[in-house]
């Protein structure tokens, strides 16, 4: 499904950061997707089920949630962190900041693929001599 | 005759093997420059240096094995200013613009100036805490209130700007004049004055009040200047000033509005010149493109409205306002013409240099580099005649300027640089090479004997542009123009004992602070280990 | 039992300073007054850290001595031709002066995370200034807060309660107060309503199924606005919450902007609100005695970036002729804005300051850290307290972990993972002291309320000795040559 991409800080995000980046709790609170519950049902997703998000840069596997804030149909909200970033382009057009909000991506079910744990995360996909 | 240093000090004469000499023969020699009004450090001058990118493109330091590098050229930055200074054998120079709620800001910035000394005015003609007082006529409580703000932001005088106008911006409004109210807060502009002026002689501060009137940079407003200066001439003890109006040139204004605009000069200097309360410093134009800031909101909210450039507003809670925009002053504008005419106009017509001091209230009417310039213009009226020739023709016409032949000595411009500014400022070690004065020297690299100003202006401003040798606290720091050492300057503050102490005044202040302020009491005082080099002045208070 | 009052918390911008915290046996044992992102901190900072330097040897991170780590760092720097010093938001001012430096020294580009947060507010900022505040000002004045693209609700808790709405002012009282009144008057009904067994009467309509504003919105005291792509927890207490479509906040400013003008909008929507709605809340901005709009990454990071915040400060700037109105930037870190400030004052340019010709240079876009890394033209790195690799996107962070990255943190990242050398530093604010800069630009002392564990040195000092070392190493080579 075609959805719109919004990244932000949450509450979660900011205290989970404090438990340490390598903890559960910040991958929990960030290797989330927030969904409208109406495109969960469209999609065939429930609570805390896998989806992949793409987009032309990448695309990473994360867990819908069901968004509190909805209604918001076909928009997705993902906290700031490493999952998330690897989807995210790296234009700046001209102006040193890249596009974090309002990116447009595909949001699938992903009932095969795992959350990759940060570790594994940053293995598979960025090589260090 | 030969000057003798010796830790930092004039001293009678040194001896010994390992003496450095400096041969100064056929040269000028005269005590470190003194800037009274140099807006150099601080929130302010940061937003500025933020806002204008621009503005350093075209002017930049590159870094070598002794200095650091940089960028001009009308808000340079802090390493960069500070070697400008040094560089035209300027050593001590003041911030005039601290909001108290951003001090630490304004010393942190200080501490990376380097060379020469330094101190900071607190903005204190708006404060919540002063406007309520005095409206009370509770002189003695107001000038605990300011001994400890001296204390708390570090500060070294008693600023005041457009008074009660700054409060009157928080909603949008201003003074129309001197005796206008204050919403909110009952009191008058000239209330305010005097007040203050009566606490600064309370507490005997080595500098007296210093002023930035209202209505400045309006036609007409040379009516309310010489009414400011009025209001505090029975505060006066014998010829000692008790006041100084700033960066005069734009509050000398004639007219009712642009059209008829004229210069006020003539009765600000006959004012001044019949009377011995009051210094001045000169606020003069230099032809260039610069950045105009002030903590005067709504005066910079009017300019941003004629210029149509882009504005910086910054208001500071219960304290102060800031404005900033960038302005470019040209000779083929009427305006702008005649007010270079008023600032030399003032300089001219004044007759006591010890009443009237050489500034471009930097970066306001032009960056501080430019002083050489005015010291041009100063000296020689030939200098002065070549700008006229370009500038707006009716301008010339009717500038007083063609009628003055006054040319300034290199006496009279060593008191207009430095003397008369270190004597204001109460600094009795600097402005002098007597003994027991701090090392600071300029030598500057002109025959007093054979050039004669009038003529060989342009010699004079070389002269002044690169000193041959500036000394600070006894080092040479510059040679032939060039940085030669770093040194880290003092940061002078003032120190007030009263009886009884600040400190019982303390609780009474902290009562209010938490309703008035965003910050607690101990997080808003800036400690003395904050400052690089603290130099406190004690004065001992009449309360 | 030391209770130690007054102290900054080095989280988010708000950069509260009223905190009290008890120490036991150097251990934070309890926080008063901070929000749930601060009391976190204080409580929770300990419990993952790097205690041992770390350098990378056959591809493993091992554990070295200090020297051995500040010697590598040195090397790896004076060796390289285009270094980056990335990070500086979540350290003091003193720490940041030395990074000037030492930029300086290695001509290098030194750049900190308003890079990506408010760098384009920056850049707005250059091109047409900006009215604005200090936060007390908008305490004893403002009758209405707009917050547009920023949740503080959850990324500055006590942004609202401190400085704004909820805050009592000289002249403006606190709708906290009647915030609290309307909800106890509703929990009374609701009680009232179930006792006459009259639940099943339907409750009266909630104010956004009406059409137009509410009322509220147009009575004198202060009132706030929430505007927003999505409902956040903030929108949830305001008087009123504007919905925008997603990257078309610029539509609804410029449409805004041309209401207040006094100009006609020949349409029926912009942006999916109604223009009638525009014009109203047009006429708010205009009647109120003070108004403020915050921002925050909302409008930075969406499309249009700079211009979104161009066409907001124009807007404000034009209220001025009306009114009086103030904006102001929603900054993340607790001193990111100090990272600016530092750096305009050593330099001239708030941040991607590039020091590769002896002078600074200044050219977002082109010595930005993500432009520079995406083009691939760095040849190593020094991260100071921060998480580029968690947070640059992917074509980023491959060129940044392909040379070697020195990193200065107090606990383990996902940078540190894919470091070179790692240096364990004390927490700023908690650990060691120094300065930070409010959202607003006052400055304000952190302390140092218990002892860092041993062998954690502070950033400053960590960056002092990699410059002196960096020194030498160029005189060394100076010698041989």
């Amino acid at each position: 499904m075609k959805v719109t991409l919004l990244t932000g800080r949450t509450l979660r995000q900011g205290q989970g950061k404090e438990y340490g980046k390598l903890s559960e709790r910040y991958l929990k609170s960030v290797a989330v997707c927030e969904m409208d519950p109406d495109d969960m049902k469209r999609l065939g997703i429930r609570e805390n089920e896998n989806v992949k998000i793409a987009t032309n840069y990448g695309s990473v596997v994360v867990k819908a949630v069901k968004s509190l804030r909805a209604p918001h149909p076909s928009a997705v909200f993902v906290p700031y962190g490493p999952w998330i970033s690897l989807v995210m382009s790296s234009k700046t057009h001209g102006t040193g900041m890249p596009s974090l909000k309002g990116v447009t991506a595909e949001v699938n079910p992903a009932p095969t693929e795992p959350v990759l744990s940060l570790p594994e995360l940053l293995k598979r996909h960025f090589k260090k001599e | 005759m030969d000057i003798a240093i010796k830790d930092g000090k004039i001293v009678e004469k040194v001896e010994g093997k390992g003496v450095k000499v400096i041969d100064a023969s056929r040269m000028i020699v005269m005590p470190g420059g003194v800037d009274i009004h140099s807006h150099i450090a601080g929130a302010k001058v940061n937003a500025g240096r933020m806002l204008r990118p621009e503005d350093h493109f075209k002017d930049v330091e590159v870094k070598t094995e002794k200095t650091r590098s940089g960028v001009g050229h009308s808000i340079p930055s802090t390493f960069t200013t500070g070697y400008r200074y040094a560089r035209m054998g300027y050593t001590t120079v003041f911030e005039p613009a601290q909001a108290p709620l951003k001090s630490r800001h304004t010393h942190e910035e200080l501490n990376d100036t380097p060379i020469i000394d330094k101190g900071a005015y607190p903005l204190l003609g708006d404060c919540w805490f002063v406007l309520e007082r005095l409206a009370k006529g509770m002189i003695e409580e107001c000038a605990a209130y300011v001994a400890w703000t001296m204390r708390a932001t570090k500060g070294y005088a008693v600023k005041i700007v457009n008074p009660g106008g700054l409060e009157a911006w928080g909603f949008g409004g201003n003074m129309r004049n001197i005796d206008d109210t204050v919403p909110h807060f009952n009191i008058t502009p000239r209330e305010i004055v005097q007040g203050l002026c009566k606490v600064n002689e309370l507490l005997h501060m080595p500098h007296t009040i210093h002023v930035h009137t209202n209505n400045l940079g309006k036609p007409g407003n040379y009516v309310n200047t010489l009414e400011t200066m009025k209001c505090v001439e029975n505060l006066a003890h014998g010829d000692k000033p008790v006041i100084h109006i700033t960066h005069c040139q734009f509050s000398a204004f004639k007219g009712r509005d642009w059209h008829t605009f004229a210069s006020g000069a003539e009765e600000i200097a006959r004012y001044v010149n019949n009377h011995s309360h009051v210094t001045l410093d000169m606020g003069q134009i230099v032809f260039t493109e610069t950045t105009t800031m002030t903590a005067d909101g709504p005066f910079q909210f009017i300019l941003y409205q004629l210029t149509g450039n882009k504005w910086i507003n910054g208001d500071v809670e219960t304290e102060t306002s800031t404005g900033i925009v960038p302005f470019a002053y040209k000779r083929k504008s009427y305006v702008h013409a005649t007010q270079w005419s008023i600032g030399l106009e003032l300089a001219l017509l004044i007759k006591d240099p010890w009443k009237i001091y050489l500034t471009t209230d930097h970066p306001n009417a032009g960056p501080f580099i430019y002083y050489p310039k005015i010291i041009s213009w100063l000296m020689s009226r030939r200098a002065r005649e070549k700008v006229m020739r370009k500038m707006n023709k009716r301008a010339r016409q009717k500038s007083l300027l063609s009628t003055i032949d006054r040319e300034y000595t290199f006496y009279e411009m060593a008191i207009a640089t430095r003397a008369g500014q270190a004597r204001a400022l109460g600094l009795r070690h600097k402005g002098h090479l007597g003994l027991g004065a701090d090392a600071d020297i300029a030598i500057y690299n002109i025959d007093p004997t054979s050039v004669e100003p009038s003529k060989d202006y342009q010699l004079i401003r070389r002269a002044f542009k690169h000193a041959a040798y500036t000394v600070k606290g006894g080092e040479i720091v510059v040679k032939n123009g060039e940085i030669v050492k770093s040194v880290d300057g003092k940061t002078f503050w003032v120190d007030v004992e009263t009886s009884p102490s600040v400190d019982e005044f303390v609780p009474r202040l902290k009562q209010v602070f938490e309703d008035y302020y965003t910050v607690q009491y101990e997080n808003y005082v800036v400690p003395e280990h904050y400052l690089a080099v603290s130099c406190p002045v004690h004065t001992k208070a009449e309360i | 039992m030391p209770i130690i009052s007054n102290v900054t918390c080095p989280v988010c911008g708000s950069l509260c300073d009223d905190i009290e915290i008890l120490v036991e046996n150097n251990k934070v044992v309890k926080v008063k007054n901070a929000c749930g992102l601060g009391e976190s901190k204080f409580l929770n900072y300990n419990g993952h850290r790097l205690r041992k330097p770390l350098i990378r040897k056959n591809g493993e991170l091992v554990e070295a001595s200090i020297k051995e780590a500040i010697r590598r760092s040195a090397e790896i720097l004076a060796d390289a031709a285009y270094p980056i010093l990335y990070g500086w938001s979540n350290t003091s001012c003193e720490a940041i002066r030395v990074g000037l430096e030492l930029a300086e020294e290695i001509g290098g580009v030194i750049d900190n995370t308003s890079t990506v947060c408010h760098g384009p507010s920056v850049l707005s900022i250059q091109d047409v200034g900006y009215s604005t505040c200090t936060l007390g000002q908008i305490r004893h004045r403002a009758d209405l807060v707009i917050y547009w693209g920023s949740n503080p609700w959850s990324a500055h808790p006590r942004h609202i309660e401190r400085y704004t709405a909820f805050t009592q002012g000289r002249f403006q009282a606190s709708i906290w107060y009647r915030y609290l009144a309307h909800l106890s008057a509703y929990r009374a009904r609701r009680r009232l309503l179930r006792a006459l067994k009259l639940s099943s009467v339907r409750e009266a309509p909630t104010i956004e199924a009406e059409a137009g504003l509410p009322p509220t919105l147009f009575r004198k005291e202060r009132k706030m606005i929430v505007v927003d792509v999505r409902r956040t927890r903030t929108a949830d207490i305001a008087d009123y919450f504007l919905q925008v479509e997603p990257n078309k906040d610029y539509e609804v400013l410029e449409a805004l902007r041309a209401l207040i003008r006094d100009e006609e909008i020949d349409m029926d929507t912009v942006a999916g609100v109604p223009v009638e709605t525009l014009e109203e809340l047009a006429d708010v901005m205009i009647g109120c005695k003070f108004g403020v709009l915050f921002f925050g990454v909302g409008l930075t990071m969406s499309m249009g970036k700079l211009r979104n915040i161009d066409t907001a400060i124009c807007m404000v700037r034009d209220l001025n002729r009306y009114t009086k109105f103030i904006i102001m930037p929603m900054r993340g870190h607790f001193n990111v804005t100090g990272s600016n400030v530092v750096s305009t004052w050593q330099t001239g340019y708030p941040y991607a300051v590039d020091f590769s010709h002896g002078y600074p240079r200044y050219n977002p876009g082109e010595t930005s850290v993500v432009d520079i890394l995406a083009r691939g033209e760095s040849d190593a790195s020094l991260i100071v307290a921060s998480d580029p690799v968690a947070h640059f996107p992917k074509a980023a962070v491959e060129n940044l972990v392909r040379n070697p990255v020195i990193v200065i943190d107090p606990e383990p990242t996902p940078t540190t993972l894919m470091a070179d050398v790692v240096f364990p530093s004390s927490f700023v604010g908690i650990e060691t002291e120094g300065t930070a800069y409010r959202m607003d630009h006052v400055p304000l002392p952190l302390k140092k309320i218990v002892e860092p564990p041993s062998g954690c040195l502070s950033d400053m000092e960590i960056l002092q000795r990699i410059l002196a070392e960096v020194r030498k190493i160029k005189r060394e080579t100076a010698e041989v040559a």
